[in-house]
Parts: C-alpha cells; structure tokens; sequence
C-alpha cells in the first residue's frame, strides 16, 4: 500500500526533513535535531505537524448513544466545545487505541460534506469528532459503522483523515504564539477545551490539548489551508523524534508501543490510564474492567531511571536485582531534558513503588536502575 | 549535502575512520555517520588491554533514536580510550574526525589497513 503523506510533505522535504514510516504516513521525523526541538518545547515553543492522526466524526440522533458504548469515558457528559482522553477497548477491555473525543458546536460546526455523507450541519442531533492514532482511522470508522448496524442506531460515521491536517503548538510560549496568529482570542481555553477560531483566516477547529507535558494546542485544520496556518505558526519546527522524546518524559502511551492488541493487550488499569473509565456507563470491555478493577491489577505501568550508563530501549528485559525476569521495557530514551536515561514499562505490581531497586539488561548486560515517579519532568 | 572526510586517514562502508601514526590507530566515525545517527548519547567501547578484531564489532554508539554497532578497521589490542565521551558523548556530533574519536588500537598487523577506502572513495560512497 502506497504510503500516505501529510498536506505538508514538500514544505517538509525542501525543508531538509528528514523523513520516517508512521502508520502507514511518512511524516517528519527531525528538522534540525532532535535535542535542538526538545528543548525549543520545554523552553520557548515548538510545532510539529501531526496529520498523520485520524479525524472521524459522528453525528445524529445516537451519535451520542453509539460513541458512549465505543469508548472507555463519558461520552455523554460533554458539552459542546469540550474533549476528553479516552480508551476504546474490546470485549477483554483491552485497548484497541487512545483517542480524543470532542463535541462540536451543535450546528454540526463548520464541517464540509464528505463524499456522499452530508455536512453535519444538515444532520439532526450531536456531532462529535474523534482522533484515532496514525493509520487507525479506517479500523475505527468499521467499528463504529459495524456497532451502529448491529445495534440498530441512527448515526453517519465519516471518515475525515484526508479532509484535514493537524498541528500541535507545544510550550510554554505557545499560547501567546497561537493568540497572535488567531483573529480571536484563545487563551482563555481551558485544558481539553476546544472551539472554531480564526488562524490566518483559516477556520481550524483549536483545542487545548497536546502530548509533551507542555501548555499548549492542536489545530485541526481544512487540508487545503494547511500551509497558510503553518506558516503563521512562526515557531521551531519538529519532527516526531523530539514528540517521542517529549512524551516519554511526560509517562504519555503511544499505541502499538506501550500497548499493543496483539503484542502486549493492556487495560486502561494496567497502562495507568483508569481515570479514563467511567464503569458507570455501558461500553465494550465494561465487565471485563469491572471486575479487574474489583479484583486488582498484577501489573502496572512505571516509569524507570537508569543509574548505570546506558539507554533503555523498546523490547529490553526488566528484571529485580537478582536477575529473575519481572518485566520489559515499553519505551526508552536519553531524557534531553534531565540528562538521564529514562523508560517506560510493565512490572508486577510488588514492583511499582518508586525507588525500587530493578535492572534493565542492556545487550546482555543487567545495568542498576529504579523505577520512578512519572511524569519525569514537573 | 555535503560532508567532511578528510584524506588522511582511510574509511570503512560501516563510515568508522581509522588514522595510522606508526602502528598506533585511531579510530572514529564519519562526520556523514554523526549526521545520520543525530545526537549522540552514549558510546559504550571496550577497555585498554582487549583485543579487537577487524571487521568485527567493538563497541556501539546510541543516539537519541537510533543504537549502531561499531566495527573494527584493523585487529589488535586497544591501548586508548576517549574517556571523555564517557561524559560528552556529544562530542562525536561536534568534532568527529578531531576530539570525538573512541579508541586507539596497537595494529597487529598495518597491512590490513590497505584495505579501506580513501577519503575521495569514502565521499562517493556517501553522496
């Protein structure tokens, strides 16, 4: 399958990108450096281009009902203009994927129609829009589509990926660098708040939310005026090596890393996102998170530090200080920020507590470390 | 884009550099392979005293996204190490023909050195 690319690709390219495969997307990976772009974001701001992530929206009378049994959160509980983080789960409560869910506006928003689905504007009851990860978005169009037909629920399910691009302003400066570019104000957004805003005359739906530990917003934006908002974005570009480095430092997941359905199914409770689950409503997996929650995890997800020279990477062996098995590395890197080598991963919950005295076998070669508090940076 | 390799040392196609004073070799890696790698963070290469053997691997460098192995130009035993990268691996990205160089390996043998590449084969390789 040809790879997809982002409405930015050439910009990117005559850039001096440098480029990577992501989902089936080839997106930017670095621009200037790695280490160069960590620090524009802790420091002052950065931007990255994250079209590879999916937008799908669903609208009509049981747009509502059909959402809330698909996802982990209270779907119901949102007003429009407001998202929240949340998981969908199979019928083991395994995560599939993370995902945001907003509400728009309930004229349907500003969203064009979409092949022979009609804009939502002409539909009748809520519109939500949500951000599956990077090549995602077909899998969960069928789910949802699948669900509703078996459930015989009144809902369209359009598949928007390809109608928009998406951007991430990330830092501490960022706000005042997206209020400058915006015809209205934004900074009074609050967190997973999101609304319709002007940004160098292009409608782009800005929402408070980002993925680096930062203030910060994403700019869902129409794919035909992506470079015209990215232009007034007037920022270090990055690429999704400093967002990796970024969000580890943060103890954020990324799919298909830190879970996987087919290589390593984590719950919502074992992957340290339970404030996700809402067992008050009915959805997919609901039981089988009930009665993990009843019964108690066997493992959870830490932080780890090394404090022996090394790195921790994907796939590397955790084990207690006597060399038994207890565990693997999810994610690793060399934190830009503190200097450190710093990981992500499963270990028993006997484990879990910071300070614990553990190893991560590095080429064979067990290195001290203990597992830490995350997020890394405050 | 263009890179540095200067002609007085010879080249691997693994981009390792090793300079010959009278036996003594250092070794580093390219300025087009720091380039490649981004910011390095860790150099992890063997101690004084062990032996290496040609074309095969002595050590690894890490950068912030990716983990290479390092290989050997010539054998012999290693009578050096750049401890300084120990604290700033980063020097490899700064200076990698000049202060980020990894080890210096007593040649048990300076023929084998024939066979690497000169600089202006080196820069055809990688342009």
């Amino acid at each position: 399958m040809p790879r997809r690319r982002p409405p930015l690709y050439a910009v990117h390219d005559e850039r001096d990108a440098s480029f990577t495969d992501f989902g089936g997307w080839e997106m930017p990976v670095e621009f200037d450096s790695i280490r160069t772009e960590h620090e524009a974001v802790r420091e002052e701001a950065g931007v990255f281009d994250v079209s590879h992530m999916g937008e799908v929206t669903v609208t009509g009378p049981d747009a509502t009902a059909l959402t809330q049994r698909l996802v982990t959160n209270d779907v119901a509980a949102l007003d429009p203009g407001d998202s929240q983080y949340a998981a969908i789960t199979d019928e083991d409560g395994a995560i599939l994927d993370d995902t945001v869910v907003y509400r728009l506006p309930d004229d349907g928003g500003r969203l064009p129609a979409v092949g022979g689905d009609p804009s939502p504007a002409d539909a009748d009851g809520p519109t939500y829009l949500f951000v599956p990860n990077a090549g995602h978005d077909a899998e969960a169009v069928d789910r949802w589509t699948s669900h509703r037909d078996e459930w015989g629920l009144d809902a369209t399910v359009t598949n928007r990926t390809e109608s928009f691009g998406m951007f991430a302003v990330q830092g501490p400066e960022a706000a005042g660098l997206v209020d400058d570019a915006a015809a209205d104000p934004v900074t009074d957004l609050s967190r997973f708040e999101a609304r319709w805003v002007t940004v160098a005359g292009v409608d782009c739906w800005v929402a408070r939310t980002g993925y680096t530990g930062e203030d910060g917003f994403e700019l869902i934006v129409p794919w035909d005026d992506a470079e015209t908002v990215w232009a007034a974005l007037d920022c270090q570009p990055c690429g999704l090596g400093a967002r990796d480095t970024l969000r580890i430092e943060a103890g954020f997941l990324l799919s298909g890393q830190d879970f996987d359905p087919a290589e390593n199914p984590r719950t919502p409770y074992e992957a340290g996102i339970g404030f996700t689950v809402k067992l008050d409503t009915e959805f997919v997996g609901r039981d089988a998170l009930a009665a993990q929650q009843e019964a108690g995890v066997d493992e959870r997800f830490v932080g780890l530090t090394l404090t022996e020279r090394g790195v921790p990477r994907h796939g590397y062996e955790i084990t207690d200080p006597d060399g038994e098995a207890i565990g693997t590395v999810t994610s690793g890197t060399m934190s830009p920020t503190l200097d450190e080598p710093i990981g992500l991963g499963y270990v028993p919950v006997e484990y879990d507590e910071p300070g614990t005295e553990i190893r991560v076998v590095v080429r064979d070669r067990p290195k001290e470390a203990r597992i830490s508090d995350t997020p890394f940076i405050q | 884009m263009s890179f540095d390799a200067p002609d007085d040392r010879g080249y691997m196609e693994s981009h390792e550099w090793a300079l010959n004073d009278d036996g003594t070799v250092r070794v580093g890696i390219s300025d087009f392979a720091q380039d490649e790698l981004g910011d390095v963070v860790f150099v992890e290469v063997p101690d004084v005293g062990d032996d290496v053997t040609k074309g095969e691997e002595f050590g690894v460098i890490e950068s912030i996204k990716a983990v290479s192995d390092l290989y050997a130009p010539v054998s012999g035993e290693v009578t050096a190490v750049n401890e300084a990268l120990f604290d700033a691996p980063e020097l490899v990205n700064d200076d990698p023909f000049g202060e980020g160089w990894m080890l210096e390996i007593a040649a048990a043998d300076e023929g084998e050195l024939d066979d690497l590449m000169s600089a202006a084969e080196y820069r055809e390789q990688v342009e």
